[in-house]
């Protein structure tokens, strides 16, 4: 795919200005880093806070008397939970209980939802939700160009965007939202993240993505030593993968079942029907043959994606996410074994280009913030 | 824009050597670490290993990414920096002085006439942008 083709964020001029690195992702020219470099950038979201933009995200409205059973019949999650102002992470599945994409699901009414999905997806989850309309009375509008999304995390989030509203910020329980106004803008302030940190994610007009993002780059004190530092998709690839989070199209595919995942958390067998209900109901009582797992290298050596898995000699999996976590300062990963073997404390090998490294299962999240 | 000392010989793949008699030092060059952003870890071979020109003798991994290490010219290897164990991140603060990789016994002294001059890769790399 040439740059030329590539879709821009309403941030794309402003990452260019602050030195962003560019690159292609899921069609996307976004930035991979700015100048502070990944690990700086991974620092400041943990001590102190990052500015990530996700605009990328897709945005998708449901509207209608049908809405919450419609989100129902095709997501795990149990929707008719949710409360107005609340949002939570479910899954879109397939027949077989695998993963269409994972998306966040906001209720701002009994009749009004907005979904938010993977960039790389979000074409196909349109197309997917459009092509399994039901009887529900339901509207749907792609509304993914009507908003800018601006991720404000980090331990100084709120004290950093409290200075751009009035929106008593505190008041926002984690996994809920307001609409209300920054620097003056209607906005939806959401306190949700991808990072394991406390922090919003804000979203509003794309015409405004630019004045908000210069506001909270100042307000955050950026440029000083302890500022917020813009980050990139690979702070936001190291970050997620620390607090244990799956990242689509890796650790979850059409090809992994939400209880392979270990996302039985978000699979709600008993709310009634869904896409792949008795697939996973079945799953779930016969026991999954494979698990994911988090694992922490235990020798010299950094295991990446994609790479074999070894377990007593013989090949039993693959590395979905493999990386050095800056924060923690080990190498860590996450892959799908055996499910006999998924036992917090095995002894696994990781095939480095060729080379047998000897890593263990350790507990996931691998980094769990301090709660105040 | 990139730092390229003059008096170096470099390559395509991004690696420079400094010839002292019949001895090279070898690095990636300060474009390379730049590109690669923070490195955190180096993979090199052991004190007497042989390699032929091209030849990959190492790795040298940031977050994001790993990139092979080829040898410029052919020669043995007789010193490695092994400070990079612990401290990988003076490729990026250095990369032609404390961040150097390797010193080997060049096999063929005559093959450093096929690398680029400090002026030849600098054009190299503006051709990459």
């Amino acid at each position: 795919m040439s740059a030329t083709t590539l879709k821009q964020t309403p941030l794309n001029a402003m990452h260019r200005r602050l030195g962003g690195r560019m690159v292609e992702f899921g069609g996307w020219d976004m930035p991979v880093q700015y100048p502070a470099g990944t690990v700086e950038e991974h620092q400041a979201t943990r001590t102190r806070a990052g500015l990530f933009d996700v605009s990328h995200m897709g945005e998708i409205e449901v509207r209608g008397p049908g809405a919450i059973a419609f989100v129902n019949r095709l997501c795990s999650n149990d929707a008719s939970k949710l409360v107005d102002g609340q949002a939570h992470y479910t899954a879109l599945t397939t027949e077989r209980g695998t993963v269409v994409d994972d998306l966040l699901v906001y209720r701002f009414g009994p009749e009004h939802l907005l979904l938010v999905v993977n960039a790389s997806t979000t074409e196909k989850d349109w197309d997917w939700l459009n092509s399994h309309r039901g009887e529900e009375d339901v509207q749907l509008t792609n509304r993914s160009a009507d908003f800018c999304q601006i991720a404000l995390q980090g331990p100084s989030a709120l004290s950093i965007l409290q200075t751009l509203t009035e929106t008593p910020l505190e008041e926002i329980k984690y996994y809920h939202f307001r609409e209300g106004k920054v620097d003056g803008v209607d906005a939806i302030i959401s306190r949700t993240g991808y990072t394991g940190e406390d922090g919003f994610e804000v979203y509003a007009a794309p015409e405004h993505a630019e004045a908000l993002w210069q506001k909270m780059l100042d307000a955050g004190r950026y440029g000083e030593p302890d500022g917020v530092l813009p980050c990139g998709l690979a702070a936001r690839n190291t970050l997620r993968l620390e607090a244990g989070m799956a990242l689509y199209g890796h650790e979850i595919t059409e090809e992994t079942t939400l209880l392979e995942a270990n996302l039985g958390w978000i699979t709600k067998l008993n709310k009634g029907d869904f896409t792949g209900r008795d697939v996973l109901a079945r799953q779930k009582e016969e026991g999954v043959t494979r698990k994911l797992v988090g694992f922490e290298v235990t020798e010299r050596g950094i295991a990446r994606d994609g790479q074999d898995v070894y377990v007593e000699g013989s090949r039993a999996g693959h590395v979905t996410s493999g990386s050095p976590a800056p924060f923690l300062k080990k190498n860590i990963g996450m892959a799908y074994v055996p499910a006999e073997h998924a036992t917090v404390g095995r002894e696994i090998q990781v095939d480095v280009r060729g080379r047998k490294v000897a890593a263990q299962i350790v507990p996931v999240p691998f980094y769990k913030r301090e709660k105040k | 824009m990139a730092n390229v000392p003059e008096g170096l010989y470099y390559s395509k793949d991004h690696e420079w050597l400094r010839v002292e008699g019949e001895t090279g030092t070898v690095g990636i060059t300060d474009h390379a670490q730049h590109s690669l952003g923070d490195v955190v870890y180096v993979e090199l071979p052991k004190s007497g290993e042989t390699f032929a020109a091209h030849d990959t003798f190492g790795s040298v991994e940031s977050v994001k990414a790993v990139s092979e290490l080829f040898l410029p010219v052919a020669g043995e290897v007789t010193e490695v920096n092994e400070s990079l164990t612990d401290e990988p991140e003076k490729v990026n603060t250095d990369p032609y002085g404390d961040g150097w990789m390797l010193r080997v016994k060049l096999s063929n002294r005559g093959e450093v006439d096929s690398l680029l001059s400090a002026a030849e890769y600098e054009d190299y790399i503006g051709s990459l942008e």
